[in-house]
Parts: structure tokens; C-alpha cells; sequence
């Protein structure tokens, strides 16, 4: 198994676990913490598996752009999470309950 | 480096630019004067509607307008495109999004708190909406797409109820995972590439390997279709929709829903080259299911608001009717589909805006008590009733040219399953639209007027439901726009390679 | 790019256009007016309709001489919105503007004083609009918009009184109609794609494509009839019509004998002639059952008619069976059997709008709503009872008023055509007919004053002394003039048949110049 497929299969463990982390639990923290893994997980296949030159298997060539993408991913992450604590804070002074309760409607 | 030299025209660039920067600009500024936010948003609403029309009319006549930001070519710099699809879609948002900044200017005018959180996070709304009409690569678009997200989710908050924070929060959830399953796709697809230039992709995807751009495909539009709430993914939007402030609804069900699949359709078409046949049925099997299950939901609702958010799971469905008839061979199917997205958006802004007027006039939005309200304010229910001509698709209205096209698909491929669910969408239309409007011919029981509903927000409702009836006259006009299929896509790889290189 | 509208617009295009707007404008500022202003609302109506029957009979004398008017909107990419006025049109037209002339003069008197009257005159307006836009239609598509837009407008007309029976009848009404809709626009989309063309045609425009898809062909014309049926009340897809009784009676007059019942048969003589062609039509074996379902819903209709009590409901199941006529007409084959139906169009409204008014009228004035209230009105309402006779009699074809016209070209159409059983069905139908009017008649006229209206009036002579005052008239002069002009109309077009410009020769105009019988 080469590296760059190595990280990005840890990458898609992490997602799929983060994912059904995100489904399981209630708690509108942990369904946070789930997405900030999840979008770890999504970085990481992404930085694993970027090369410069398509199609050949050369482990791992610097690429500077994935990096930059990423870099920018992340402040979006932290934005997202940012907004949701937020948010969640609010319902939870007004209504105390830190979970979505079962108003879906359908 | 100057603005693209190579374009024909350098008028449509330069809009280009405007129609993203101004409702930026506008946002900052109404955030750092709120006491003159209202103001100074119209004002920008007003400026970015204005250069949405110059940019229209120059990629009209010019053709496709492209820019290049700071000067670097492709697969390293950014590029700015719009076509005759996005321009469609920037002169709708523009349409619904001045009309309901005048709305919102009445609307919000008595709540102080409201209004300074309206502004900025409208315009900023409206700015991630543009920017992501114009952007020419996927991973732009990601941005975008969460800008689009999180200004979405807060205009949602901002009723501040228990009700408004938990649409919002599970808007906001369901938001993000749905870009970052979209991202998954694009790092894959930048593993196959090295590029995330949607012409550079769209001439590298035959040759890639198979499986992992299948995957990416895959990944992204999953992440899309949990964004336009296509059934079954449609759990998340009555609550979000239902419970947001009347303006919000209306730029949420209207405009937001849209941009997800705009980029579905990008993808579809100019990207992926038109996808797999198996791919296209699912998505047409899921397009049937929202027609039927959002407007049985739609007429089953006792509240206005879900009733209407429940018709836009329903006409979401019908976007994704296209994608079998496109398949097999139909740019009617496309033309038909776009149609039905810009009759919806004027429609069902227009719908939201006449219920944010009954709710304001009698302080709920109960359908079995509306009768009171309804007889006072005939010109909201004339907004309310044409809005849903377009809706269930009557002559002549920009809803009737969308369903009779893909009507006209679907018979040429002797579809009788589709021709089937288009029709009863209709019928099911009109039986949830007359739920509402037979109660203007019931007699009142007793008036109880809670507000009194300025003329502002009954004009705009009427005017956006009025735009949506002439659309469906204007398609010589707009067809041009419309026009999808490899023959643009082709045009714009060599472009862009040329461009690049 | 096409210019959306054609920049040399030869006064003669604008015509039909002027013709829509007649009612179309009047009927948008009607809304905005305030309810006290009776007069402004009763000019723009009045106005309005002298306007429109002028333009349509300014039209008559251009059409009369050869010449067409026509104008069209590109509306899809090769399918544009075509008004034109030829012969047949302009039978309707003259139908629908005259009989909207007077319905609005009956409707002013009738609505004195009840609420929401510019609601009322604003859709009425909207709704003679859309009927003469499905007369004029010069393709399907434009065709399918007026019908859908004369589906809508009258909506607000049938539950106009607000009760809880008039929002029944509403959704009784608007289930049939928007199902109907959805099939219209289905055979109309479908029969596009094969012929790529939906333009009316005098031999109709299928035929070149009659031999490859038969099948299809005949789907299709069952999508369209079933789309046009519902509206000309066809049975079993007549439902809607008994029960849209509740309506005010202008608004029934305007239903049953100018607007929607009148705009599906005009529906299927178009289908039938101007979209497959009566010869393709027969080829395909599609009129055959046309033919029979005409003849199960006229005697049908009738049998209906002979229970019902309620006069208003006995009249709406009259109206079932005698709209059948004009289809039967159309169905049996033949030039003859052809005006006969394309008569009757004429014949029918002018009719059924005399007895609606005057059942208005026994309502209004008497709270009479049963036929076994009805002892000796005639001899209360005169009048009233005058015009309902002879358009009674007209309608079970005793000559020289309009109907017998009708069915003695029905009947000769048939012999023509080398068929007897038309013959039987217009027997049976007109002994139905007799078996349920004559006793209205013959209570209203010998028997002697009975019900709750005459102890009523018998104490109110007591009261006033006998020959105490002046003689009034027996009701408002504005409900009892439309009655007596339309009841001396059916039999003015009856006598005078052969006339140059009588609904009669017209439709043997029609018929000769735009049918093409081989």
C-alpha cells in the first residue's frame, strides 16, 4: 500500500465514522465535534492524495495548492463551528435543551 | 494584467466583478452603520440589481463573459464565468432579491434588532449566491457554497423563537455535511487531475481513472441533492423554511435551494459530460417521489408556511424530472427544467411574501382561520393566487412553458410514467393552492387585525407573483440563455485551454 | 431574436385584440372600485359589452365579405398564441357578446344591494374574456390557455355567495375541471409531438401522420374529448354542473348558456373539425362513440331532469342533455347533421338563458325555488311566465321557435348520413323534454295560487284594499326586460331562419366554407 493511498483510506475511516457519529448521537455538541472530524477526514484524503502530476505513482510531491485549499477548508470549518456553538448556546439559554428534539415534521 | 483581453466585449467582466463586490460592499456597510442599514441596503440592492441587468444584457450580446481575479490564468488562478445559465439564474436572484429588499424595508421596519441582523447577513446572502453563479472551479464553489450555508443559517436564527434556532441549527448541520461530502469529491477529483478548473476537469474526467471519479461524482452530488432537499433529503427545509421570517423564507425557498442545484446541473452537464444513464433514472425515480409525497404533505399542512415549503419539496422534485428526459436525448428537458426554476423562485417568493402579509395582518398562519385576514387584503391574495397559477402550471405562465417542455420531452420518449406525475404534481397543486384561496370567498367570521400590512409589502408580492405570469411569455427571449448541452461545454474547454496555456 | 410582437400590426389584427380587451380592462378597474359606486361600475360594464358586440359585429360584415382577422404572439420556440376570427369564432363571439350584454343589465338589477359586487362584476368580466379567447383560439395551445383561464375566473362566480353549499360546489367544480385540464394539456402536448404543429386547420392537421400512429391518434382524441367533456358535460363527466346550481342565477345564465358548459362544445366541434377533421375523425373510428356518448347523455340528462323538483337543478340536467345535441350534431357525419349541432350553439344559449333568468326572476321576486311551488305564477308573473313558455317550447322543439330548427336539421343530418337511430334518441329526447317542462307549464298557467308566496300576496291585497294602488310592475324592470328580449330573440331567429345573416345560414356559411366536406 503506497502512502498517498494509506492517508486518504484514513481520511475515508475518519469520514465515515465522524458520519455516523453525526447520525447516532442527539447531543448537538457531539454532532459538531462529529463534523469537525468528519472535515478532518476530508482534508486528510485531500492533502494524501494530491500530486502535481496526474496518473503516475510518485509517492507524495509537495504540492502547494491542496495545502492552500485546506488551509482555507479549515477556516471554514472553524467559521462553521464558530456559528453552530453559537447558535446552540442561544437554544440552550432559552429553551434549555441542548438536543433538536423531534419536531422534524414528517 | 488586465480584465481578460482575449473577450470580445470588456463591459461584461467589469459587471461581472460588480454584481459580487456591491452586495459585499453593502453588507460591511450596513454591519458598520446599522442605524442606517435599511438605507444603505436598498441602496445596494438597487445597484446590484441594476449591474445584474448591464451584465445580462452584455452577455446577451457578447456572449459568455469571463475574468481571470488578480490576473492569473487558469489552473492556478481563479476564473469568473458567467454564461447564458448563470446570467438566467443572477437575473433571477436580482428579480426576487430587489423586490424583496423593498418587502423587507416595511417588513422589519418596527424591529430594531431584526433589522440591523437582516441587512448584512441579506446581502452577504446575496453575495455568496452571485459569487457562486459566476465561479469557474470546484473548489471556489466550495467556498461559495459555505458562504451561501452559514449566511442561510443565521437569516434563519434571526426570529430568535426556540422554533427559528432549531431550523437553523439543523439547517446548518445538514449544510455542512452536504459540503463537505462535496468537497470528498473534490479532493478525489483534484487526485485525478490536479486541477480544479471546471474546463480543465471537464477535458481530464474521460481520461481519469474510472472509480475514483465515479466516487467523486458520486460524493458531490449526494452532498448537493442533501442541499436542494430532493426527497429524501427533504427533512430538513419545512422546519427551516416554515418557521424563518417571511423575506428569509421567501430568499431561502426561492434562491437558496436554487444555487445547490444549479450546481448539480453545472456538474451534470458541463463537467461530468451528462453522467450515467442509471444515475439519471435514480435522480428522475427521486424527483417523481418529491412531486407526489411534498404535495400530498403540502395539502395535508394546517399552517400557510409549511404548506409552502412543502410545495418547494415538491417542485424541487421537478427540477430532477429533467434528468432522465435529458439523458436520453432532450435540451427541451433542460430548457424545460431551468424554466420551471425560474417560474419557481419568482412564485414561491412571491408566496412566502403574501403569507408573511396574512401573518402580519392576523397574527397566525392557521389555513382553517385565515378567512378574517384573507377578505381584508384582496391584493395579497391576488399575489398569493397567480403566484400559484404558476405553480400548478397554468397557461401562461412561466410554471406552464417549464412543465409544457417537459411534458414535451416525456412524450417524445413515451414516458407515460413521468407525463403521469407531471400532471398529477399539478392537479395536487392546485388542490393545496385553492386550499388557501377558497377562503377569500367564505364569509369572515370575526376580524381580529393584529398589524396593519403597509402597501410596500403587498405591491411587492403582487409584483414578483405578476413577473412570475410573464415569464411565460418571454421565452423567445430567454431561450437563447438557456440553451445547455456539450456543444457550450466543448466551447468552453477549448476557451479556457486556450487561455491557459 | 423574434420581436415579440409583430412591429406592422395591420389594423384589422388588432381587432380581436380589442375584442379581449373590451372585457378584459373594464373587468381589472371593476375590481379596484369601491362597492357604492354603482354608476362607474355600471358604465364600464355597460360600456364594455356595447363596445365588444360592436367590434364582433363590425367583424361579421368583414368576415361575411372573405376576410380574416388574425394575430399571433410567439408564445414556445416554434408554437406561437394565435387569435383569429373566421366564421365559426365568430358565431361564439356573437354569441357571447350578445349574451353577455344582457346578462350584465340582468346581473346589475339581480345583485342590488348584495355584497361584494365588484368582486362579482370584475371575474364576470373576466370570464366573458376568456370565452371569447377559446373563441378565437386559432391554435390548441391558445386555445388550452382561455380554458384554463375561463376555469379559474369562474371559480369565484360559483361560490360567490360564501355559503357553506356554494364551497362544496366549488371544489366539486374545480376537482372536475383541473383534472379535466390536466387532460387537455396532456392530449395537447402529446398530439404536438407527433404532428409538431397544433395551428386549427379547416381538414384538421393529423392526417399525414393518421397512418403511422392510429393508436395514438385515437388516445389522444379520447385525452382532448374527456378534457373539453368535463366542461360540455358529457356523461359521466357531468357531475360538476347540478351541483354549481347554487350560484347566484346570472352567473348560472352565463354558465350554462354563453361561458363553460357552451366553451366545451365549442371544444368538441373545434377537436373534432378543426383538429383531426371530421373525415380523419370517422377514419379513425373515434366519432362512432363520440356519437353514442352524445346520445346516452341526452337521454340520460332528460331522464334526470323529469325527478328533480328543485327548478333550477331540473334546468341544469336539461342543460346536460341539450348541450349533447351540438355534439351528437357533430358526431353523426354529415354537412346537415353539422348545422344542426353548430346551430343549436346559438339556439341552446339564447334559450337556456331566457328559463335561468326567469327561474332568477321566480326566486328573486317570490322565493320560488321548486317546481311544486310553482301553482299559478303565471298569473303573479305574467311576463316572467311568458318568456319561460316559449323558451319551454322552443326547447322541446315545437316549430317556429329556435329549437325545432335545431332538431329538424339534427334529424335531417341523420337521414342524410343513412341513420335511423339519431332519429329515435331526438324522439325520446323531445318526449322527455314535453314530459318535464309541459307540467311546469301547465301548473304555473291553470292551476290555482298555492305555497307560501300566494298567502303572501293574498294577504298583502287584503291589507292594501282591493284596487288600492296602481298596478305594479310584476318585478324590477331590469330583471324582466333581459327575459323577454332573449325569449322574443328564440323566436325571431326561429321565424326568420333563412335570413342572410341569421345564426341558421350562418352556420350553413360555416359549414360550406370552412368543414370541407368531401
Amino acid at each position: 500500500m503506497t502512502q498517498p493511498v494509506f492517508w486518504a483510506l484514513v481520511g475515508m475511516a475518519l469520514v465515515v465514522l465522524a458520519l455516523y457519529a453525526l447520525i447516532v448521537h442527539a447531543h448537538l455538541l457531539r454532532k459538531v465535534l462529529a463534523l469537525n472530524v468528519m472535515s478532518s477526514g476530508v482534508f486528510l484524503v485531500f492533502i494524501g492524495l494530491a500530486r502535481r502530476t496526474p496518473g503516475e505513482d510518485v509517492p507524495m510531491a509537495a504540492d502547494p495548492v491542496p495545502q492552500a485549499m485546506v488551509l482555507t477548508g479549515i477556516v471554514v470549518a472553524v467559521a462553521a463551528t464558530g456559528l453552530a456553538l453559537a447558535l446552540i448556546v442561544r437554544l440552550r439559554v432559552l429553551t434549555g435543551r441542548t438536543t433538536l428534539g423531534d419536531d422534524t415534521g414528517d | 494584467m488586465p480584465l481578460d483581453p482575449s473577450g470580445p466585449g470588456l463591459a461584461g467582466p467589469a459587471w461581472m466583478l460588480a454584481v459580487v463586490f456591491l452586495p459585499l460592499a453593502g453588507a460591511l456597510l450596513c454591519f458598520l452603520l446599522p442605524r442606517l442599514a435599511a438605507p444603505v441596503g436598498l441602496v445596494a440592492a438597487a445597484l446590484t440589481a441594476a449591474s445584474t441587468l448591464a451584465l445580462t444584457l452584455a452577455v446577451m450580446a457578447d456572449g459568455t463573459a469571463r475574468t481571470q481575479l488578480g490576473g492569473w490564468a487558469a489552473p492556478l488562478g481563479i476564473l469568473w464565468r458567467a454564461d447564458g445559465l448563470s446570467v438566467a439564474l443572477l437575473a433571477m436572484t436580482a428579480a426576487v432579491g430587489v423586490t424583496v429588499s423593498l418587502y423587507a424595508t416595511a417588513y422589519f421596519r418596527n424591529d430594531e434588532h431584526e433589522r440591523t441582523f437582516f441587512w448584512p447577513l441579506w446581502l452577504l446572502l446575496w453575495t455568496a449566491l452571485n459569487a457562486l453563479f459566476v465561479s469557474a472551479d470546484l473548489f471556489n464553489l466550495y467556498v461559495t457554497l459555505e458562504l451561501l450555508g452559514f449566511a442561510a443559517a443565521s437569516l434563519t436564527a434571526l426570529g430568535g423563537s426556540a422554533a427559528a434556532l432549531t431550523g437553523a441549527i439543523r439547517y446548518l448541520l445538514v449544510s455542512v455535511l452536504g459540503s463537505l461530502s462535496y468537497l470528498l469529491g473534490v479532493a478525489l477529483i483534484y487526485h485525478g487531475c490536479g486541477t480544479v478548473d471546471l474546463a480543465l476537469v471537464a477535458a481530464c474526467v474521460p481520461d481519469a481513472p474510472r472509480p475514483a471519479m465515479q466516487v467523486a461524482a458520486g460524493a458531490m452530488i449526494a452532498g448537493l441533492l442533501l442541499k436542494t432537499a430532493l426527497f429524501p433529503f427533504h427533512f430538513w427545509l419545512p422546519p427551516a423554511h416554515g418557521s424563518a421570517p417571511a423575506p428569509v423564507s421567501a430568499v431561502l425557498s426561492a434562491l437558496v435551494v436554487k444555487a445547490s442545484f444549479y450546481l448539480v446541473l453545472r456538474l451534470w452537464v458541463d463537467v461530468l459530460g451528462g453522467g450515467g444513464r442509471w444515475v439519471a433514472e435514480l435522480l428522475g425515480v427521486l424527483g417523481a417521489a418529491a412531486v407526489l409525497w411534498g404535495s400530498v404533505l403540502a395539502l395535508r399542512q394546517e399552517r400557510l408556511k409549511l404548506l409552502i415549503a412543502y410545495s418547494t419539496v415538491a417542485q424541487v422534485g421537478y427540477l430532477f424530472i429533467a434528468f432522465p428526459l435529458a439523458v436520453a436525448g432532450g435540451a427541451v428537458a433542460w430548457t424545460g427544467a431551468l424554466y420551471l426554476a425560474l417560474a419557481h423562485g419568482l412564485a414561491k417568493a412571491a408566496m412566502f411574501l403574501s403569507a408573511g402579509n396574512l401573518l402580519r395582518f392576523g397574527g397566525h398562519d392557521r389555513i382553517a382561520e385565515l378567512d378574517s385576514a384573507v377578505h381584508r387584503l384582496p391584493l395579497t391574495l391576488t399575489a398569493f393566487a397567480l403566484a400559484g397559477v404558476s405553480i400548478m402550471g397554468l397557461p401562461p405562465s412561466g410554471g406552464f412553458i417549464g412543465k409544457w417542455l417537459l411534458l414535451e420531452a416525456a412524450f417524445e420518449q413515451e414516458r407515460f410514467g413521468l407525463v403521469a406525475v407531471i400532471l398529477l404534481g399539478g392537479v395536487l397543486a392546485a388542490a393545496y393552492v385553492f386550499k388557501v384561496v377558497g377562503h377569500a370567498f367564505t364569509p369572515a367570521a370575526r376580524e381580529r387585525r393584529i398589524r396593519a400590512v403597509p402597501p410596500g409589502m403587498e405591491w411587492s408580492a403582487l409584483l414578483l407573483a405578476a413577473a412570475a405570469i410573464v415569464l411565460g411569455l418571454t421565452l423567445p427571449l430567454i431561450s437563447p440563455l438557456l440553451q445547455l448541452g456539450p456543444a457550450s461545454a466543448a466551447s468552453a474547454v477549448t476557451l479556457a485551454a486556450g487561455g491557459g496555456a | 431574436m423574434t420581436p415579440l410582437f409583430d412591429p406592422q400590426l395591420p389594423a384589422d389584427a388588432l381587432l380581436p385584440l380589442l375584442v379581449l380587451a373590451s372585457s378584459l380592462l373594464p373587468g381589472l378597474v371593476v375590481f379596484f372600485l369601491g362597492e357604492a359606486r354603482v354608476g362607474t361600475r355600471t358604465a364600464l360594464n355597460l360600456g364594455g359589452a356595447f363596445l365588444k358586440l360592436g367590434l364582433v359585429g363590425w367583424m361579421i360584415l368583414g368576415v361575411y365579405h372573405g376576410q380574416r382577422y388574425e394575430l399571433r404572439m410567439p408564445l414556445l420556440d416554434d408554437l406561437d398564441l394565435v387569435l383569429r376570427v373566421g366564421a365559426l369564432s365568430l358565431l361564439f363571439l356573437v354569441l357571447s357578446a350578445g349574451l353577455w350584454l344582457v346578462t350584465t343589465v340582468y346581473a346589475v338589477g339581480y345583485l342590488e344591494q348584495s355584497p361584494h359586487r365588484s368582486r362579482f362584476f370584475g371575474f364576470f368580466s373576466l370570464c366573458v374574456t376568456a370565452t371569447v379567447g377559446v373563441a378565437m383560439a386559432g391554435n390548441l395551445l391558445t386555445f388550452l390557455l382561455f380554458f384554463e383561464m375561463l376555469t379559474l375566473t369562474t371559480y369565484p362566480l360559483v361560490v360567490h355567495r360564501g355559503t357553506e353549499a356554494a364551497r362544496r360546489a366549488g371544489v366539486v367544480y374545480l376537482t372536475h375541471t383541473v383534472l379535466a385540464g390536466a387532460l387537455l394539456l396532456a392530449g395537447t402536448v402529446w398530439l404536438y409531438t407527433l404532428t409538431g404543429t397544433l395551428a386549427f386547420a379547416p381538414r384538421g392537421f393529423v392526417s399525414e401522420v393518421a397512418s403511422e400512429h392510429p393508436a395514438a391518434l385515437t388516445a389522444i382524441f379520447a385525452l382532448l374529448i374527456g378534457g373539453v367533456g368535463v366542461k360540455a358535460a358529457l356523461v359521466p363527466l357531468h357531475g360538476w354542473l347540478p351541483q354549481a346550481m347554487v350560484a347566484p342565477a346570472p352567473v348560472s345564465a352565463l354558465l350554462h348558456a354563453v361561458a363553460v358548459v357552451k366553451a366545451g362544445a365549442f371544444g368538441v366541434v373545434l377537436i373534432v373539425y378543426d383538429v383531426f377533421g371530421i373525415e380523419q375523425a370517422a377514419a379513425l373510428g373515434v366519432t362512432g362513440p363520440l356519437a353514442l356518448v352524445a346520445a346516452v347523455t341526452i337521454v340520460y340528462g332528460s331522464l334526470r331532469a323529469l325527478f328533480q323538483d328543485d327548478l333550477k337543478r331540473r334546468l341544469a340536467f336539461s342543460t346536460v342533455s341539450q348541450v349533447s345535441y351540438i355534439v351528437l350534431g357533430v358526431a353523426i357525419v354529415g354537412p346537415l347533421a353539422s348545422v344542426g349541432g353548430i346551430v343549436h350553439l346559438v339556439h341552446q344559449g339564447v334559450m337556456k338563458i331566457t328559463l335561468f333568468f326567469c327561474a332568477g326572476n321566480l326566486a328573486e321576486t317570490l322565493g320560488i325555488h321548486k317546481v311544486s311551488e310553482m301553482n299559478g305564477v303565471g298569473r303573479r308573473m305574467p311576463w316572467t311566465m311568458g318568456a319561460f313558455t316559449l323558451a319551454a317550447l322552443g326547447m322541446i322543439g315545437v316549430p317556429p321557435i329556435a329549437g325545432f330548427i335545431s332538431k329538424w336539421y339534427l334529424s335531417l343530418g341523420a337521414l342524410e348520413a343513412g341513420v335511423h337511430w339519431p332519429l329515435y334518441v331526438l324522439i325520446a329526447s323531445s318526449l322527455l323534454n314535453a314530459a318535464y317542462f309541459l307540467p311546469i307549464l301547465h301548473a304555473a298557467w291553470m292551476r290555482e295560487p298555492s305555497g307560501p308566496w300566494a298567502e303572501a300576496a293574498a294577504r298583502a291585497s287584503a291589507q292594501a284594499g282591493d284596487g288600492g294602488g296602481r298596478p305594479r310592475p310584476e318585478t324590477r324592470w331590469l330583471l324582466l326586460l333581459p327575459p323577454l328580449v332573449t325569449a322574443a330573440l328564440s323566436v325571431l331567429i326561429g321565424l326568420f331562419a333563412s335570413m342572410p345573416v341569421s345564426p341558421l345560414e350562418w352556420s350553413l356559411l360555416i359549414v360550406e366554407r370552412e368543414f370541407h366536406y368531401p
